[in-house]
């Protein structure tokens, strides 16, 4: 389109992502309209499988993987060559998934944040171990079932709520930490490009949702991703050196039976009264997110 | 130039001669000297390299694997348990093909807790991919750094130079550092045929399905192999260069004539040797086989070596559980494909910082020729034995 700056290909076609992967369509949001050159460290997860079957590799720029919870060090390896090499003006993108980023990769990703490494840190979340049959995570939500927290005849699914990963960035002084959608890409664009204009370590969390693992057709990805956003259960939020200076907000706010209803890991809760108490709590929990942030 | 170092300070500085752009470590008794001198050295703006500090050895490993990965000579060390929790990473560096230099000062592992030396930390990685050095004296430590970045450089593999620690690492010895010129001219600056850049980018670290993977191990497996050649290539080129003879695979001591011959690795071949000049004026013939190069593990060396000899007594300060003596196995695996079959004694000596001496190691000799088995365990207290 005239005024249209041509796009990097970043991950190219004929990858081996499901139809209607959240992931694939987080990464190309998030990096395609990266201007300035980078490196890609990857963690362990569906994205390095799908995309890097040798021989073939989808990646048309500088790209590793090296093991599951070592991406934020090698990433600050990365870096510090960088910095040696006197080659300033190449950026350094670390991308993991929920597990690898806010479970067993935590640890290294900590240190990178307190060292001051110049990374960008993008966190794809879909909310559960995918790559190894939907295992539960930390960032798996209140009362969703997955292969290790099933809902059962007592339990109904998950018990915990989500880490707040953002909450943990900001705890480290890191200067860029923002929330974004694969159902808002303007949003994420804008977010990914704020982030590259900074120095130091930055955060940026995905929601990127998984048709298989969640349970719903491959074409309502960023429908699905536009109702967590708008029943208030993923808010988007940008914060700057501490303070919050971007929130989404939300007129027109949805209940959350309207998110919950689309997926089968939540459709235990619309069978029994249990259920129906369920679905309260998480409404309360969207309730606060909206109290917290001005929703 | 010839001065009296502390071991961790004379492989600081040769580490410092190489010229490594990223060091990255993680504090862990008894190699934080080691890093604590070359902070030390950056910190003074007498070093020219990123000293990354870091939350856990799992992350200095990543740490130097991503900057090797971008095009940078890069140092590691550490010990024991940070060794162990390397593991994963050391298993991924070396896959990766990426010429990583780590200093392990040997330390037991735990359980019980134990700070002081012996070689369990390094045979528990030992079928890693990396190839495993060891020096006898600090100036063999010294040495073998220079020589391991380029090894490592040649082969493509990353290189892990052992050294005891305490014994080694704290011990004041006289040493002859080498000039920045001479290691200049020995050690060309870092080229990667592989590296992590934007005008030329490259995947790296791919997934292996069924049909690739075995080839890739066996790949690597023959790199690994293969290095034994220019492990002894790079020992001539530092003899040229140096003036000295350091590293290669084995180097044998009094063997020629030799009856029984003492196999080992490491500081304790100071009080074997010692032990054998004994013997050989007792009139007992025996030799040393110092085994420099563990990994490739130089099997035709060490046959050809102890060619004459009737018994080898193998001393060593690993064991693996449930199996025996690690060295040992070597020895013996490596004797199985050769026309000769002399009687091997394994001895497991010197575990977890226990002292090996001299009368020690005569006794063993002198039990041996008796002809008696020789202990297999040196210096167990009867007293503190299950019952």
């Amino acid at each position: 389109m005239p005024g249209e700056k041509v796009r990097l290909r970043v991950l190219t076609p004929g990858h081996r992502a499901c139809q209607g992967c959240g992931q694939a369509l987080g990464v190309r949001l998030a990096l395609e309209r990266v201007e300035v050159p980078f490196i890609v460290a990857n963690a362990t997860g569906c994205l390095e499988v799908f995309s890097t079957a040798y021989p073939y590799s989808s990646w048309a720029v500088p790209w590793i993987h090296s093991l599951f919870e070592n991406t934020a060090a090698v990433a600050s390896g990365i870096s510090a060559a960088l910095r040696a090499l006197g080659r300033g003006e190449v950026r350094v993108v670390a991308l993991g998934g929920d597990g690898g980023t806010a479970d067993i990769g935590l640890q290294a990703l900590s240190g990178m944040f307190e060292r001051g490494d110049d990374v960008l840190y993008i966190c794809y979340d879909n909310e559960a171990y995918m790559n190894t049959g939907v295992q539960r995570s930390g960032l798996t939500p209140p009362y969703a079932r997955t292969t290790t927290s099933p809902a059962g005849r007592v339990k109904l699914g998950n018990l915990r709520p989500k880490k707040d990963m953002l909450s943990i960035a900001i705890a480290h002084g890191v200067g860029y930490a923002a929330t974004a959608s694969v159902g808002y890409p303007k949003d994420l664009e804008r977010k990914v490009q704020k982030a590259m204009g900074r120095k130091g370590p930055r955060y940026l969390h995905i929601h990127a949702p998984c048709p298989l693992g969640w349970g719903f057709d491959p074409e309502k990805t960023v429908e699905i991703a536009q109702l967590a956003v708008q029943t208030g259960l993923f808010p988007l939020v940008e914060i700057e050196d501490g303070v919050v200076t971007g929130v989404r907000k939300l007129p027109k706010r949805l209940p959350v039976e309207e998110y919950l209803k689309h997926q089968s890991r939540f459709a235990h809760l619309f069978t029994s009264e249990e259920g129906r108490r369920a679905i309260a709590e998480i409404q309360a929990i969207a309730d606060a997110n909206v109290a917290r942030y001005g929703l | 130039m010839w001065t009296v170092l502390e071991g961790s300070v004379a492989i600081a500085e040769a580490v410092r001669l190489c010229r490594p752009r990223v060091i990255s470590a993680y504090p862990i008794t008894p190699q934080t000297h080691i890093v604590e001198h070359l902070a030390r050295l950056a910190a003074d703006g007498e070093l020219e390299a990123e000293v990354v500090n870091v939350e856990s050895e799992h992350s200095a490993a990543s740490v130097v694997l991503g900057a090797v990965a971008t095009g940078v000579r890069a140092y590691t060390a550490t010990s024991s348990q940070g060794l162990l929790l390397m593991a994963e990473v050391l298993y991924n560096i070396a896959g990766l093909r990426l010429p990583v230099v780590l200093t392990c000062a040997n330390r037991a592992v735990s359980s019980p807790i134990n700070i002081w030396n012996d070689h369990q930390d390094a045979m528990a990685v030992r079928d890693s991919g990396w190839i495993q050095l060891f020096a006898e004296d600090n100036q063999e430590a010294v040495d073998l750094h220079i020589q391991a970045y380029r090894i490592a450089e040649l082969t493509r593999l990353p290189v892990m130079v052992n050294v005891d620690g305490f014994v080694l690492t704290h011990a004041y010895e006289p040493v002859d550092l080498p000039s920045q010129e001479e290691v200049d001219a020995f050690l060309p600056p870092f080229t990667p045929r592989v590296r992590l850049d934007p005008d030329h980018p490259l995947t790296i670290g791919m997934l292996a399905e069924p049909h690739v993977y075995m080839e890739a191990r066996y790949a690597l497996n023959e790199a690994v192999l293969g290095s034994a050649e220019a492990i002894v290539q790079v020992q001539e080129e530092f003899q040229k260069v140096f003036g000295r003879s350091s590293g290669g695979l084995v180097s044998a001591d009094a063997t020629e004539d030799a009856e029984i011959v003492f196999i080992a690795m490491g500081s304790v071949l100071g009080t074997i040797r010692e032990a054998v000049e004994g013997l050989r004026r007792q009139g007992i013939r025996a030799g040393v086989l110092k085994v420099t190069c563990f990994r490739p593990f130089p099997g035709e060396a060490v046959v050809s070596a102890v060619r004459g000899a009737r018994r080898l007594v193998v001393v060593e300060k690993a064991l693996s559980l449930g199996s025996g003596g690690v060295l040992a196995n070597e020895v013996k695996a490596a004797l199985y494909e050769s026309d000769r079959r002399p009687e091997v004694v394994s001895v497991i000596a010197g575990l977890g910082g226990r002292d090996v001496t001299v009368a020690q190691i005569d006794e063993v000799a002198q039990a041996i020729l008796r002809g008696e088995r020789g202990p297999v365990f040196l210096g167990l207290d009867p007293r503190l034995l299950p019952r």
